[in-house]
């Protein structure tokens, strides 16, 4: 086996696992806006608990999406394509829901900021819908020519697993923004938002359990067992941490549930990234499908460079902004009114 | 339409709608970091305004660049997966550098700059905004990197049938790149300045209207106050005033360095790709002299169909050369050439589907290329001339009343977008039929180069294509509208709408202004440390 691509790949998992984690909760609050804010003043503490983070958590998902591209072209050029359909969803979900986060407070009416409530929500959702199917598929294959390429029409990547996948990432940003809400508001929300994780929490881990458990017991090394086993533990202490009112302890078990469960699903399909339903020998695999060694050499240096400066900076936004949120702290909002003209 | 035609308009239609954010993004951001950069070492209160107002427009635009830029990350694997594969050990590398790089501190540290108002030290703040811009000056010379790459294949090996990249540097410091990289900061600041120049126009335009501003017998500006409408100061008068001067000064410059930049490209040009520049000129047959206008059949790859109207002698050597004399080869010539090199028809190979067999068009578009050359000059040297006209009318300090003149300021807004736009239909459409152009001084195993019909995805159908490029159109078409009606509604509510603070006047919270460092003298304002600066 070789060292590089291997690296590679599992630096891969840690972007979409980077990914999941961060924008999990803004994708969730994104789709709390709808269900769970009352008036407009509890959506604008919603807001402001992700505004100044979410563009950068974002750049998870293009990073992820860089790296592929550079370190498995093969990889990056089949899943991309093959799933075109519901990729275009999810680039409109991302697209509105930016677009919604900037625009939404621009006009002071009722009417646009509904619009663009439904933008986020519905973006929010889509988005995570399609990301997780995208992921699911990549764990459980693809009908797959010997080239890398779909057969059997726009549709032919529809599976179960899809919808489960789909269904995964939902409900873990669902769980996840609960926490995060409970850790950075205060008052009603902070109150309400602690009782939703408490209500919620198993029902929305669920489908990424089943998800994890099925490819395991498909591919399962005893190691991701293990894994299986931490991400449950995880996922209980969390609940339990949730009951007792620890905030932050508990939005850390969620972490460590969805890096463990996210290392078992990867370590299982190892050294497969991209398995052929159709036939295993073409199977796109870490060796198969990667970079040159002297590519991923290259950027192994940019990655060790980037990466730790990366976690750096976001880490102090974080604790730049590491106050809570309260209706109290927003300033009021105000109409725009035309400066010129007016006698 | 078959698959290949459909990838193409739409990678065509979203590029382009992208790179209408891109390049105000790039010089906006620039010119606002400048403002606060002012503003902190003179303390001086338009240039906080200025910062305010211009940093709002700039958010309200640069939301609209990350939005679209997403589609184009993925939109190489989506649409062109073999073109994805046959490049990938080479291309994706300045690609991910550019996320990692870039988009993360760009992102991360506009985030700090938009929320950090007040919560972070004045030094600190300016610092976070000149990291952003950095971010995005980073990121446009990664992706330039990979764009050069496809029009001047280097530092690469064919091993199986695929470039492989051996060596870094080359490709990192392409020479091709060296030069669009400036070419295209200097494109994207000459947008900024017409921006800048076009609405302060219309705002001092609005304050004499409004009878706010009068003009005495020498025609010399006295600046007058609104007493009923907040904001509209004296200092107001300045914010324009300076911003007017500053986006005529900036866009003046920023053309000078498109053309010396232009010609290092044109330079190159010559000698990477001959047919796009032969074909920028619609010249047939070899020669020296620059075509002022030629005519002919627009859709027509076909040379008889031209014909040069008007033509200097000599100006194109000099464009490729620095000489009068050389020759420089014409299409004729040129053609020939590439059929002997490159093949008369594109190989019997499955990844040309129907499409093996049939003859190669060596030509691009000639009406494209030839119009799109002098479009991208003639809109910039229109935009540096008015910027010209315009520092001299108001050197009195105000505009004229004309309200034409006004309207033209405004409008003259679009056409340093339309000197981008034009320019990157050229370099992307003279490039065809290739999609990774071969490199005439190439000297490893094997040319290097791919053909545009071969890259697109196999796997995916028109409909699958048709689907994307109508709901990702419309929705481009929706949110443009939406853009550009936010935009108008931010310019007509002048300062006061990027600084609600204004209209409240004296009994709003007193700190607010003072998160410079000299504000900070008074201390007891612990609860209005709470309320947030910046809140969506
Ligand atoms: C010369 C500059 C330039 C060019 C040619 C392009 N872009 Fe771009 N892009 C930028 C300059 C830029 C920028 C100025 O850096 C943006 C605009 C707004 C922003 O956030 O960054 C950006 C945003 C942006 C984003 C969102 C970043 C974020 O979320 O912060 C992505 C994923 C891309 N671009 C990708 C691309 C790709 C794949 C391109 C090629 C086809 C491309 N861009 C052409
Ligand atoms: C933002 C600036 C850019 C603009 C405005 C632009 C414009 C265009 C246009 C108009 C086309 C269609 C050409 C045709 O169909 O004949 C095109 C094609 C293409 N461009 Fe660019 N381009 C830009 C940047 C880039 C960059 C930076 C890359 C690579 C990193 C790139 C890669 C491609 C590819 C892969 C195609 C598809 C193949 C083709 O049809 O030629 N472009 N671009
Ligand atoms: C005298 C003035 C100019 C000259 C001689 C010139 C020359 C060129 C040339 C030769 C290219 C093609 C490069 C290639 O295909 O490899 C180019 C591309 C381009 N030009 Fe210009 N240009 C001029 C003015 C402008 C202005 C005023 C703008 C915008 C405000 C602009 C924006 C662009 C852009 C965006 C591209 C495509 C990106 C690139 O290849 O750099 N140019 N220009």
């Amino acid at each position: 086996m070789e060292t590089l691509p291997t690296i590679w790949f599992v630096l891969i998992a840690v972007l979409w696992t980077g990914y999941l984690f961060l924008e999990g909760f803004d994708l969730g609050v994104g789709m709390l806006m709808k269900l769970f804010a009352r008036n407009n003043t509890e959506r604008r503490v919603l807001l402001n608990t992700v505004g100044p983070v979410w563009d950068g958590n974002e750049v998870w998902l293009i990073t992820a999406g860089g790296a592929m591209f550079a370190a498995f072209p093969l990889w990056y050029a089949s899943l991309f394509s093959a799933l075109y359909i519901p990729l275009v969803f999810v680039l409109l979900g991302l697209i509105f829901r930016a677009v919604a986060f900037e625009y939404r407070g621009k006009v002071n009416t009722e009417q646009w900021r509904n619009r663009w409530d439904w933008a986020i929500a519905l973006g929010s959702f889509v988005s995570a819908f399609g990301i997780g199917a995208a992921l699911a598929l990549t764990t459980t294959g693809l009908p797959l020519n010997a080239n890398g390429d779909r057969v059997g029409g726009p549709f032919a990547w529809f599976s179960w697993y899809a919808v489960l996948g789909g269904f995964a990432v939902v409900g873990f940003s669902l769980v996840h923004a609960a926490a995060f809400l409970a850790l950075k508001t205060d008052g009603d929300i902070r109150d309400r938002a602690q009782r939703l994780v408490i209500r919620w929490l198993p029902v929305g881990l669920l489908p990424l359990v089943v998800w994890v458990v099925l490819v395991t017991n498909r591919h399962g090394h005893l190691l991701s067992w293990l894994l299986v086993a931490v991400a449950a533990a995880a996922a209980v202490a969390a609940w339990r941490l949730a009951r007792r009112g620890r905030e932050g302890w508990s939005f850390l078990g969620l972490g460590v549930f969805l890096l463990t469960g996210s290392a078992a699903l990867f370590g299982s399909v190892f050294p497969v990234v991209l398995p052929s339903t159709l036939n295993h020998d073409w199977d796109l695999t870490v060796s198969n499908a990667s970079s040159s060694s002297y590519t991923l050499g290259l950027m192994s240096i940019v990655a060790c460079v980037g990466i730790p400066l990366v976690l750096a900076y976001q880490g102090w936004t974080y604790w730049v902004f590491r106050k809570r949120v309260s209706s109290s702290h927003l300033p009021p909002t105000h109409d725009v009114v035309p400066a010129v003209g007016r006698a | 339409m078959e698959a290949l035609d459909i990838a193409r308009w739409q990678f065509g239609i979203t590029t382009v709608y992208h790179f209408l954010m891109v390049p105000l993004t790039i010089g906006l951001g620039l010119l606002v970091a400048l403002l606060q950069t002012q503003w902190h070492r003179t303390g001086k209160e338009e240039y906080l305004r200025m910062t305010k107002f211009w940093g709002k427009l700039f958010l309200i635009n640069f939301i609209m660049g990350v939005a679209t830029g997403l589609v184009q990350e993925f939109q190489f694997g989506m649409a062109w997966s073999e073109y994805s594969r046959f490049v990938g050990d080479v291309f994706g590398a300045p690609l991910a550098m550019e996320s990692l790089l870039a988009f993360f501190i760009e992102s991360t540290f506009l985030g700090l700059w938009i929320f950090g108002w007040k919560k972070l030290p004045a030094r600190i703040h300016l610092a976070c905004l000149w990291t952003a811009v950095l971010g995005s000056v980073v990121s446009a010379y990664f992706i330039l990197v990979a764009n050069s790459w496809m029009q001047h294949p280097v530092g690469v090996e064919m091993v199986n049938g695929r470039p492989r990249m051996v060596d870094a540097w080359a490709v990192f410091t392409n020479n091709t790149a060296l030069v669009a990289f400036p070419h295209t900061l200097t494109g994207a600041v000459a947008v900024a300045g017409g921006f800048l120049l076009g609405i302060s126009w219309y705002h001092l335009w609005r304050r004499r209207r409004d009878g706010i501003d009068t003009v005495d017998e020498q025609g010399r500006v006295l600046v007058g106050e609104s007493a009923t409408i907040p904001g509209r100061d004296k200092t107001d008068h300045a914010v324009w005033l300076r911003s007017l001067r500053i986006g005529a000064v900036v866009a003046m410059i920023a053309f000078a360095g498109t053309a010396i930049t232009g010609d290092m490209q044109g330079k190159l040009m010559f000698e990477q790709q001959p047919m796009k520049m032969a074909a920028a000129e619609a010249a047939c047959h070899d020669g020296t002299s620059f075509s002022v206008l030629s005519i002919g059949d627009p859709g027509s790859k076909n040379c008889s169909d031209v014909t040069a109207v008007i033509e200097i002698p000599g100006i194109l050597s000099f464009l490729a050369h620095n000489d009068f004399t050389t020759d420089i080869k014409g299409v004729n010539t040129l053609v020939p050439e590439y059929q002997q090199k490159y093949g008369k028809t594109l190989p019997d190979n499955p990844i040309y589907g129907d499409r093996a067999g049939q003859e190669i068009q060596y030509v691009p578009v000639m009406a494209v290329t030839y119009w799109g050359f002098r479009m991208m000059i003639g809109f910039g040297g229109l935009a540096a001339l008015a910027a010209l006209v315009a520092l001299v009318l108001v050197r009195k300090g105000t505009v004229p009343e004309s309200k034409w003149l006004m309207r033209l300021a405004v409008f003259g807004i679009l056409a340093p977008f339309g000197a981008n736009a034009a320019g990157w239909i050229f370099t992307e459409m003279g490039r065809q039929p290739f999609v990774v152009a071969p490199n005439p001084q190439f000297t490893g195993i094997d040319p290097v180069f791919m053909f545009t019909a071969a890259a697109v995805s196999p796997g995916v159908s028109a409909g699958e294509l048709i689907f994307s490029l109508v709901t990702l159109g419309s929705v481009y078409a929706v949110l443009l509208v939406v853009e550009v009606k936010l935009l108008f509604r931010y310019v007509r509510g002048g300062v006061v709408a990027a600084m609600p603070e204004l209209a409240h006047g004296a009994q709003c919270k007193k700190g607010d202004d003072g998160d410079n460092d000299g504000g900070a003298s008074g201390g007891g304002t612990g609860d209005t440390d709470d309320l947030l600066a910046f809140a969506y």
